[in-house]
């Protein structure tokens, strides 16, 4: 059982997670960032269920839709924010974007706008994990569309053959962009084909952030102990569009739309603290507060920060020497 | 290429074998130097991969760290980007390089441009060996030669060793590269025999070999045309004719300073390939070529690669579109001749 104080950091981080995804909405309608959102409104149990569960040591790989999880696991958002807005002192030094990061110094393997092309990457750190004996754990974070890519099937089978040290959380959104899942998956649930692969496959409710940190964390402790792989379905929902600009209405009823919203993870977190008496409404009032009044900083900092020069240099293509691991 | 090993000839303790030997005592050396080195591949471990490589490294380094694997190729590259990100250093074994394109994104799209788009944080010290080489009996899908196509792509390394002394040297600087390195492999070279020096040898990456030295032309090549070109020179040699071998060894980094230097003093440039010539090898050097040495040269960079046709299965098909040794003859003395084709 997770005790008050560790449920009020996961409630105040799945602030953080939603307070940031705005900024950047209206960064992006104010033209201040570069490419699109993809926001993460609606699906912050994950990642911050996900993340709380994992030692600093384990890593995840992420996706295009990736804010969120590297919030989760220790990103700087002031960094993160300079990157969407193609500022120097971004984790990339705006050369990649939101869709293309990553920094061993909080775990974080990577993420890259190819749907899937991460999956094999947490994978492959689990095999180093497994080769070396240094018992971290990698979370490959992917989407319902990932799900029929050709290598992620690879992937999941070398980690169901070789009992990797990997948890597949699959954020079952419903929508691969614009095409929902039952028109691109032939069975009910994607856990299913866990199964084939040779590891156990959960459906769990993406919403509730405890049940995710609690399968997380049981998962987690089995590829440590050398059980292998485990695959996460959190059913869960976007509240918003694909990208910066979809009103997300076009393929999806409104109806549907305001039914998820009412299973707003932040919202039930919040009133089952209430409930339990462990959480004043003034208290989240202050703790909502405080977090937007951190993005409302790291943005006008990184606002302030520096382009890159326009220039380019052949040498950041290839590393000297090798960039330590961690 | 007697003659060009005299020019190349390694130091030290030298020991006979063959270019597939040598790039086996490359991943030994190194496996037994640096725990971090690990090989999958398909039919690496209990069979010793199809051309015999990686023979003998399970009964030595055990099972961990030799690996069969499914016939995954994207999987496995995939998952060999995120081990080296996790700190180790793995040799994947892909068996042909037509299966390449079924692994283009990981390497590509992401191996390659790893260390760019993390702003320098993350490098993805890679190394992908494969075979290449168009001959009989292989056909459209086992006897591509690709190479080229790599070139286009930024933040790849690409090595073609030629002798087994570089196949040794080359191998050992790219396991302990940063950066991901594509290793081809020839079909034409594996079983050629020569010294290789023992112990820590390397041969540095981006750095072009004179096979052979010569005042009136440069043959720029690399692979398995390097012995073609080396053919035709001793048949130009007896027709007074003498030719100056580049063997490029690494695609990228391309080592232009050697080319241009030797293309300076001869004055004359081909360009011999294994693969397509548009689009290829062969259109990017002559395109480096002319663009620095334009004014100094005594006839057009002349370029003689594979035909743009798939790679047949049956001998004749084959010959008809490879570069020959007679090919190589011909356009060698029409371009010293300065007469036109």
């Amino acid at each position: 059982m997770l005790d008050t104080a560790k449920r009020k950091e996961m409630l105040r981080t799945m602030i953080k997670l939603r307070a940031f995804e705005e900024k950047l909405e209206e960064f992006y309608q104010k033209r201040a960032m570069y490419g699109s959102t993809h926001s993460y409104r609606g699906q912050e149990a994950v990642a911050v269920g996900v993340c709380s569960a994992l030692e600093p040591k384990d890593l995840i790989a992420s996706y295009h839709r990736g804010t969120g999880h590297i919030i989760a696991k220790g990103a700087d958002l002031y960094r993160l924010m300079c990157e969407c807005m193609g500022r120097l002192d971004g984790y990339s030094k705006g050369r990649g974007g939101k869709m293309h990061m990553g920094d061993l110094s909080f775990g974080f393997l990577g993420n890259t706008g190819t749907v899937g092309g991460t999956v094999p990457f947490a994978t492959g750190a689990a095999l180093a994990a497994q080769i070396r004996g240094s018992k971290e754990v990698a979370v490959s974070f992917l989407g319902d569309g990932a799900m029929n890519q050709g290598v992620v099937h690879e992937a999941m089978n070398f980690a169901g053959i070789w009992k990797l040290p990997v948890i597949y959380v699959c954020e079952n959104n419903l929508y691969a962009m614009t095409v929902s899942v039952e028109k691109s998956v032939a069975i009910k649930h994607v856990a299913e084909r866990a199964k084939g692969y040779g590891f156990e496959g959960k459906v769990i409710d993406g919403n509730d952030v405890e049940l995710v940190y609690a399968e997380t964390l049981k998962a987690a402790e089995k590829g440590r102990a050398g059980g292998g792989a485990t695959f996460l379905e959190c059913l869960t929902y976007r509240w918003d569009g694909h990208f910066g600009g979809d009103p997300g209405t076009a393929y999806r009823a409104k109806e549907e739309i305001e039914a998820w919203k009412q299973r707003c993870p932040v919202k039930r977190l919040k009133e089952k603290l209430i409930a339990e008496g462990n959480l004043q409404s003034e208290e989240f009032e202050k703790i909502t507060a405080a977090v937007y009044a951190e993005i409302e900083e790291v943005a006008k900092k990184a606002q302030a920060s520096p382009m890159p020069p326009k220039e380019f240099e052949l040498e950041s293509v290839f590393a000297k020497s090798e960039v330590a691991h961690g | 290429m007697a003659k060009a090993e005299n020019l190349q000839m390694p130091q030290g303790e030298v020991k006979e074998m063959r270019l597939q030997e040598a790039l086996r005592e490359a991943l030994r050396y190194e496996m037994a130097r640096d725990p971090r080195v690990f090989v999958i591949g398909e039919d690496v471990a209990l069979f010793g991969g199809a051309y015999g490589v990686t023979r003998g490294l399970l009964q030595e380094f055990g099972d961990s760290r030799v690996r069969d694997t499914p016939i995954s190729e994207a999987g496995m590259v995939g998952l060999a980007i995120g081990a080296a990100i996790n700190g180790m250093r793995p040799v994947v074994e892909i068996q042909f390089c037509d299966l390449l394109p079924l692994c283009m994104d990981q390497i590509t799209t992401h191996a390659a441009r790893y260390y760019y788009q993390t702003g320098g944080r993350i490098s993805v010290p890679l190394v992908v060996r494969n075979k290449f080489g168009t001959r009989p009996g292989g056909g459209p899908s086992h006897s591509s030669c690709n190479h080229g196509a790599f070139v286009h792509f930024p933040g790849l390394k690409i090595i073609i060793p030629t002798t087994p002394a570089d196949g040794k040297g080359l191998l050992l600087s790219a396991i302990r590269d940063p950066n991901p390195v594509v290793c081809f492999e020839s079909h034409h070279l594996y079983g050629v025999k020569g010294p290789v020096p023992e112990g820590d040898y390397t041969v540095p990456i981006g750095v072009a070999a004179v096979r052979r030295e010569g005042k009136d032309l440069t043959i720029v090549t690399c692979g398995g045309m390097v012995l073609k070109a080396d053919e035709a020179a001793v048949a130009l040699q007896a027709k007074g004719v003498d030719v100056e071998i580049i063997d490029l060894r690494s695609l990228a980094p391309l080592d232009k300073e050697t080319i241009l230097k030797s293309v300076a003093k001869t004055k004359r440039a081909m360009v011999v390939d294994e693969g397509p010539m548009v689009g290829g090898v062969t259109s990017e050097i002559a395109a480096v070529i002319q663009e620095n040495l334009f004014s100094d040269l005594k006839g057009p960079v002349v370029r003689l690669g594979a035909q743009h046709i798939p790679p047949p299965h049956s001998p004749p098909l084959v010959e008809a579109i490879l570069p020959s040794v007679d090919g190589i003859v011909g356009a060698a003395l029409r371009l010293v001749e300065g007469k036109k084709k």
